[in-house]
């Protein structure tokens, strides 16, 4: 059952951003920010968190997902550090995933060339 | 007899003689409906250099050897090489003819390069400043997507309008004595802007530009489009050419009956995924200086108006959310008389 | 000629074909749906090796950009994206692609100016402004916690 939800709210998303592409002329650069924005504004009033609790990797794989995480580690981070914590929260929440990209990108540019299409 | 006619025409006192062509293109292009047309196609899109501009440059110096071969022509014979491309300082054009140790003249003019170069060719020879000039046009898919669009391995979807540029480089080589195909005239584009802001739909940016210049050349020399076996755009593509039909036909002059683009010559949309056409400079060099001068060769055609087209923007005027202004230039080419 | 710009978009929006865009829909549910369910029997493999609930999504996070980073290499996460669209865009793996791909292409300008300074040339736009409205949300949580 968790897979069928995951996959579900996962595809559901995916169309979002699939009209977006087909009917904004939107650059995936720009639609890559408005759904990381997006989570971190429905995480921040408490929205994302429930869709997270129903479809697991559903609605955390999604970019809104990462934006959720962003938002909520801000604000695990004010509750603890207090005021600092809204300069600290976000990267701190975030810096698994970022770090994981930069290595392997880096490791990437060493190993791989690039490639015609 | 005056050289000048109308607004921007211009006909030579004597025809220019197109002695040599050469093509060479890269595997995509290789697979297309051309493929048995190209003098080269290189399976290697690095072409066993180290990066897309390399490679370009690499593309440009083979076209000149080559055509300057074809043309009988040791390199110092030359008296101008004119070369264009689509990318920042004109990269493969420089880097690939800086060994040439001839005069150059870089030309920008986007996808319009070959009909640049064919025109500033036959006014200098027709001027009597020189006696052989080579003409060369350059583009590469990788170096273009590099500068214009994403890294090649970023994923995106290319809309429908889109078109794909192509990998290769044409090399014409102009010379005083004519005999077989010749230049006998060209009208100078001007830029023309309709306010298409969409970088992925050059063929509409274009349409306007290449409608223009061919009502401006039929016009100034009074002739009606039957006078030429085709009239022949640069990279169009299925959207550029649908809407170049309806504008010119507006302004009373049909020529859907003798219209080709070679952006839609060079690919099968069906089977190779290249959408809207060709594009890129080499688009219309490499399917003039194959398809299109063979058939005139042949006898098939005789009499030929060909247009390229070129996109003049950059990466940072789309971004900054500038309209695209375009630009045609169009040669005429005729079979004329040995002697 | 006399044409307004307005009239010329109409005539180009006519003869421009639009995108297909129920079929791509569909492929990007598909392919979109298929990572996020990998991606949670990735949570269940990490659950069942012990792992706690906040360490089981940084793992699965690492997995898939991981895998994306891998399969931009290969050169074939652009043919996924083209094929799926958002499906492949929008998870994680869109993302690591974004980064992995510039990566690849500008080492030619270097392992400084190139590698290093273009690694964010498309992601670096979702840090900015995702760690930026992290703040915006951390400054009202503060208020009103």
């Amino acid at each position: 059952m968790d897979y069928i939800k995951a996959f579900i709210i996962g595809g559901a998303i995916c169309i979002l951003g699939q009209i977006l592409i087909d009917k904004t002329k939107l650059t995936s650069a720009r639609i890559l920010v408005a759904f990381v924005v997006l989570g971190v504004f429905l995480g921040g009033i408490g929205l994302y968190q429930p869709l997270v609790d129903f479809a697991g990797a559903g609605a955390s794989v999604p970019l809104p997902g990462f934006g959720n995480l962003l938002a909520r580690g801000v604000m695990e981070e004010v509750d603890r550090m207090g005021f600092i914590g809204i300069l600290t929260g976000g990267l701190r929440a975030s810096a698994a995933g970022i770090m994981a990209a930069v290595l392997f990108s880096f490791v990437a540019a060493l190993v791989f060339e690039p490639k015609a299409k | 007899m005056p050289k000048r006619h109308g607004a921007q025409t211009v006909l030579f006192s004597n025809p220019v003689g197109i002695t040599a062509a050469a093509s060479i293109v890269g595997p995509k292009e290789g697979e297309g409906p051309l493929a048995a047309r190209f003098d080269r196609i290189i399976q290697d899109p690095m072409f066993g250099t180290e990066s897309w501009e390399k490679a370009e440059s690499e593309f440009v110096k083979t076209a000149a050897e080559m055509a300057a071969e074809k043309a009988r022509l040791s390199m110092d014979n030359l008296d101008y090489i004119i070369a264009g491309d689509l990318l920042n300082q004109s990269t493969g054009s420089i880097f690939g003819l800086r060994e040439t140790m001839r005069p150059y003249l870089g030309i920008f003019g986007a996808c319009s390069a070959m009909g640049e170069g064919m025109s500033i060719g036959g006014m200098l020879i027709d001027g009597g400043f020189a006696s052989n000039v080579l003409c060369l046009a350059s583009s590469h898919f990788c170096s273009a997507e590099k500068q214009f669009r994403f890294p090649l391995e970023f994923g995106s979807q290319r809309p429908p309008t889109s078109t794909w540029t192509v990998t290769g480089a044409a090399g014409v080589v102009l010379n005083n004595a004519a005999s077989g195909q010749a230049i006998t005239g060209c009208t100078t584009g001007k830029m023309i802007d309709m306010g298409v802001t969409d970088a992925h739909n050059m063929g509409a940016a274009m349409a306007g530009a290449a409608a223009d210049t061919i009502v401006t050349h039929l016009n100034d020399t009074a002739r009606k489009p039957d006078y030429y076996d085709l009239i022949i755009t640069g990279d169009l593509g299925y959207v550029g050419k649908e809407l170049l039909l309806e504008l010119t036909k507006k302004q009373g002059h049909n020529i859907a009956a003798n219209h080709k683009d070679c952006g839609i010559e060079i690919f099968d949309k069906d089977t190779q995924d290249t959408h809207s056409g060709g594009s890129g400079c080499a688009c219309s060099g490499v399917v003039f200086a194959s398809h299109f001068l063979e058939k005139m060769k042949s006898g098939e055609l005789n009499k030929i108006l060909f247009i390229p087209t070129g996109a003049l923007m950059s990466p940072t005027t789309v971004q900054q959310g500038e309209s695209i202004p375009s630009i045609a230039h169009a040669v005429i080419i005729e079979n004329i008389q040995k002697g | 000629m006399n044409m307004s710009k307005k009239e010329y978009g109409d005539m180009v929006k006519k003869a421009s074909p639009n995108s297909k865009i129920v079929a791509n829909c569909i492929k990007a549910f598909a392919v979109g749906g298929t990572i996020c369910t990998f991606g949670q029997g990735l949570y269940a493999l990490c659950g069942a090796l012990g792992a706690s609930r906040d360490m089981q999504g940084m793992l699965v996070a690492i997995s898939l950009i991981f895998l994306a980073v891998l399969v931009t290499g290969l050169g074939k996460y652009d043919d996924l994206v083209k094929f799926a669209g958002a499906g492949a865009g929008v998870p994680i793996t869109g993302f690591a692609n974004a980064v992995a791909a510039p990566a690849i292409e500008f080492k030619k300008e270097g392992y400084i100016m190139g590698v290093g300074a273009k690694m964010f040339l498309i992601a670096g736009p979702v840090i900015v402004y995702g760690t930026l409205s992290s703040m915006i949300v951390g400054l009202i949580y503060y208020f009103v916690r």
